[in-house]
């Protein structure tokens, strides 16, 4: 032992920079490390990026690029939307943009693309639909000598000797258009440009963003006031007692959506158990309406999205001790002052979180709506699956969709800042 | 426990706040416990009281080639899109807690994202996306958007597992003569596996209750036990969907009980280790 001593002492007083024992200083052969294991790190985590890219985030982008994608005049009307770019849009467009436009309805009417012009054309004026087909089945047109293409169409229609068309027409000979984001805002574009207030009997989706955001208010609201007491009660009580409550917490929530909202309409129709129930007993002389209607898409909902406040909530209070609580009481507090006081702030964080989370998933939500609901109760997404599915209407369903999207990533976001992503867990 | 001293009003507010719990939970498993009795019901309409009782809508469900193939069907995509999920997710989970390198935390809310993204959106885009691929009414694509849908389950579930890993563990091992795969394969794997399973179960329960990609992506052949619940709610409410409701039902008790006894194994191997 007392001859190591020296060695030691002279190893420790040494001043030089530390080095590994093949002689390369520590710190180069540390940061080299702490490199590797960062590639290594990240070479994990590239499978799944990768495939989550392709499968999910190039997706959803093409769906954005969609709601201002253009695409039916610039491509089956070409020499028109060249042409009509240096038109003075104040008198009618000159002669060669008619014969631009007759060439390019001949082609149209060729390879059978006339519909799909006539149905762009027509969302901004209606009767362009009929206007465009009515005109392409005259193609191709034969002019006598010294006739003009525009009295050609103007005589067909008249409707194409009003400037109002052609500005529709030119308008939409850009690849991109704001038309569907601003349809989607109730709002409409000038001709200036400018966007403005749709007229009254045409808004509609303004009030449907409402409602989709009235109706998430309401449930996340039902959802604390029944989520809170109640993972209050689950986390104070005995653990034996506690676990096997709370299993009556996670079989709904492991259930299928729709075993539940079947359920739901059993127990909610007009002939169903509630109803009769309450009708044996007395209280009520007819049926009420529970399905099909408001309160059955926030009873559903609510019993759908319930366990996702209890089990933050739960998990929250169980790491409050309950010493906490009887300090407070034995220093003369009354019980509910204690708990306003020293209990409910240091939930308030978890169940806020579990809360935020249940208004992001309502705002999303589809199946609920769609089956236990009246056309009243649908919400964004239902027009988002109309658009696509019934109207084929691809811009107004990405459109829509987008600002659900931002909606939705904004309050992620929130969320994300609150929570702290990494610091998620399940139950 | 409510003392003997209590005065009335307290008396009250215990028991109305007892009554006031008892009925949420009372409406938590209602549903459950209302549907699962009209399975047996003879009667054609889904309505109480039951007159009398048969295993005919159970017949219809096993014996009718639509639900059966609607089963089939989910036990293709649910077990693939699982398996997928979980391997990427368990991958990129160690990935995530092994390292700290630039731009990890935005990386982590982008992995987590499809858990909060409107279905619809997903559901929209991936048909925009795989229909002109000729991808669209495939299994391939159903399976890779329910993977996608599943991942972040697995994620949060392993790292959360991973956090409470004991990293001295893997220096032990090493030190111990261990090359990393087998550290990997005897110390990691094991003590990780819980939340791992857990992970793939929320994963296969995302695939298997999954409706609203599977209205845009999948064709007739290719259509799910919800996606068929879905259309039957929809049209014509018979107690063949009570019977598939009680089918699912035992599936979901059967995944609560392989969670609770992981979570229970888990428990001890941590109390055990430390």
């Amino acid at each position: 032992m007392l001859e190591v001593m020296p060695t030691m002492s002279q190893t420790l007083t040494v001043n030089a920079p530390l080095t590994a024992a093949d002689g390369e200083l520590l710190t180069v052969k540390l940061a080299r490390e702490r490199r590797n294991k960062q590639l290594k790190a990240v070479a994990l985590v590239a499978p799944l990026a990768i495939f989550l890219l392709l499968t999910f985030l190039v997706p959803i982008f093409m769906l954005l690029g969609r709601s201002v994608d253009n695409p039916e005049v610039v491509t089956h009307l070409p020499a028109t939307s060249k042409l009509i770019a240096s038109w003075d849009r104040r008198a009618l467009p000159s002669e060669d943009v008619f014969q631009a436009m007759a060439r390019d309805l001949t082609a149209a009417k060729e390879d059978k693309s006339v519909p799909e012009v006539a149905k762009r054309l027509n969302m901004d004026i209606s009767g362009f639909r009929s206007l465009i087909q009515k005109t392409a089945r005259k193609m191709p047109l034969e002019l006598a000598a010294g006739e003009s293409m525009r009295d050609r169409f103007i005589q067909i229609d008249e409707r194409w000797g009003d400037p109002d068309h052609w500005h529709v027409i030119a308008k939409n000979a850009k690849s991109w258009t704001p038309y569907y984001l601003y349809s989607s805002l109730d709002l409409r574009e000038t001709k200036a440009g400018t966007p403005e207030l749709a007229p009254e009997e045409e808004r509609a989706f303004i009030s449907i963003f409402g409602r989709t955001l009235w109706i998430s208010f309401w449930v996340t609201v039902f959802c604390l006031l029944l989520g809170y007491p109640l993972a209050y009660w689950l986390a104070n009580l005995p653990a034996r007692k506690s676990n096997l409550l709370m299993i009556l917490v996670l079989l709904p929530f492991w259930t299928s959506v729709l075993v539940r909202v079947a359920s739901w309409i059993v127990l909610l129709q007009r002939e169903g158990l509630i109803n009769s129930a309450l009708m044996n007993l007395g209280i009520i002389g007819e049926p009420l309406q529970l399905a099909f209607n408001r309160v059955g898409v926030y009873i559903a909902m609510v019993h759908i999205l319930l366990p996702f406040v209890i089990l933050p909530a739960y998990s929250v209070m169980k790491s409050i001790p309950p010493t906490y609580m009887r300090a407070a009481i034995s220093l003369g507090d009354h019980p509910f002052a204690a708990f306003w006081k020293i209990y409910f702030p240091q939930t308030v964080a978890g169940v806020a979180a579990g809360a935020l989370l249940v208004f992001i998933m309502c705002i999303g939500y589809y199946i609920t709506p769609a089956l236990l609901g009246s056309p009243e109760e649908q919400m964004v997404s239902y027009y988002v699956a109309f658009y696509t599915n019934v109207t084929i209407n691809w811009g107004m369903a990405a459109a829509l969709g987008s600002l659900l999207l931002i909606a939705t990533m904004t309050l992620y976001a929130v969320y994300s800042k609150l929570v702290g992503a990494n610091k998620l867990s399940l139950g | 426990m409510l003392p003997t001293y209590a005065s009335p009003i307290e008396r009250v507010w215990f028991w109305s706040f007892r009554i006031f719990c008892v009925m949420i939970l009372i409406f938590l498993v209602s549903p459950l416990l209302v549907i699962v009795p009209l399975s047996f019901s003879a009667d054609t309409f889904l309505l109480y009281p039951i007159k009398s009782f048969s295993l005919r809508w159970y017949e219809e469900f096993f014996g009718n080639g639509v639900w059966l193939t609607s089963l089939k069907n989910s036990f293709i995509v649910a077990p693939a899109a699982t398996l997928l999920a979980t391997t990427l997710g368990t991958l990129a989970a160690v990935g995530l807690t092994s390292s700290d390198f630039p731009g990890k935390s935005v990386l982590m809310s982008v992995l987590i994202s499809p858990m909060v993204v409107p279905v619809v959106i997903v559901g929209v885009g991936a048909y925009l996306f795989f229909a002109p691929l000729g991808l669209s009414n495939s299994y391939f694509a159903l399976i890779l958007v329910h993977t996608a849908l599943g991942v972040p389950f697995v994620v949060i579930t392993v790292s959360a597992t991973l956090r409470g890993f004991n990293a001295n563990l893997i220096r032990a091992s090493a030190s111990l003569g261990a090359n990393p795969v087998t550290t990997y394969r005897r110390i990691v794997l094991p003590l990780i596996a819980p939340g791992v399973i857990s992970g793939a179960l929320f994963a296969f329960a995302t695939s298997f209750d999954e409706v609203v990609v599977t209205l845009f992506l999948a064709g007739p052949e290719q259509t799910t036990l919800p996606r068929q619940m879905f259309g039957g709610i929809k049209e014509n409410i018979s107690p063949a969907i009570a019977a598939a409701a009680t089918v699912l039902i035992l599936f979901s008790i059967a995944l609560l009980l392989t969670l609770e006894w992981l979570r229970g194994r888990a428990e001890k191997t941590r109390t055990s280790a430390a």
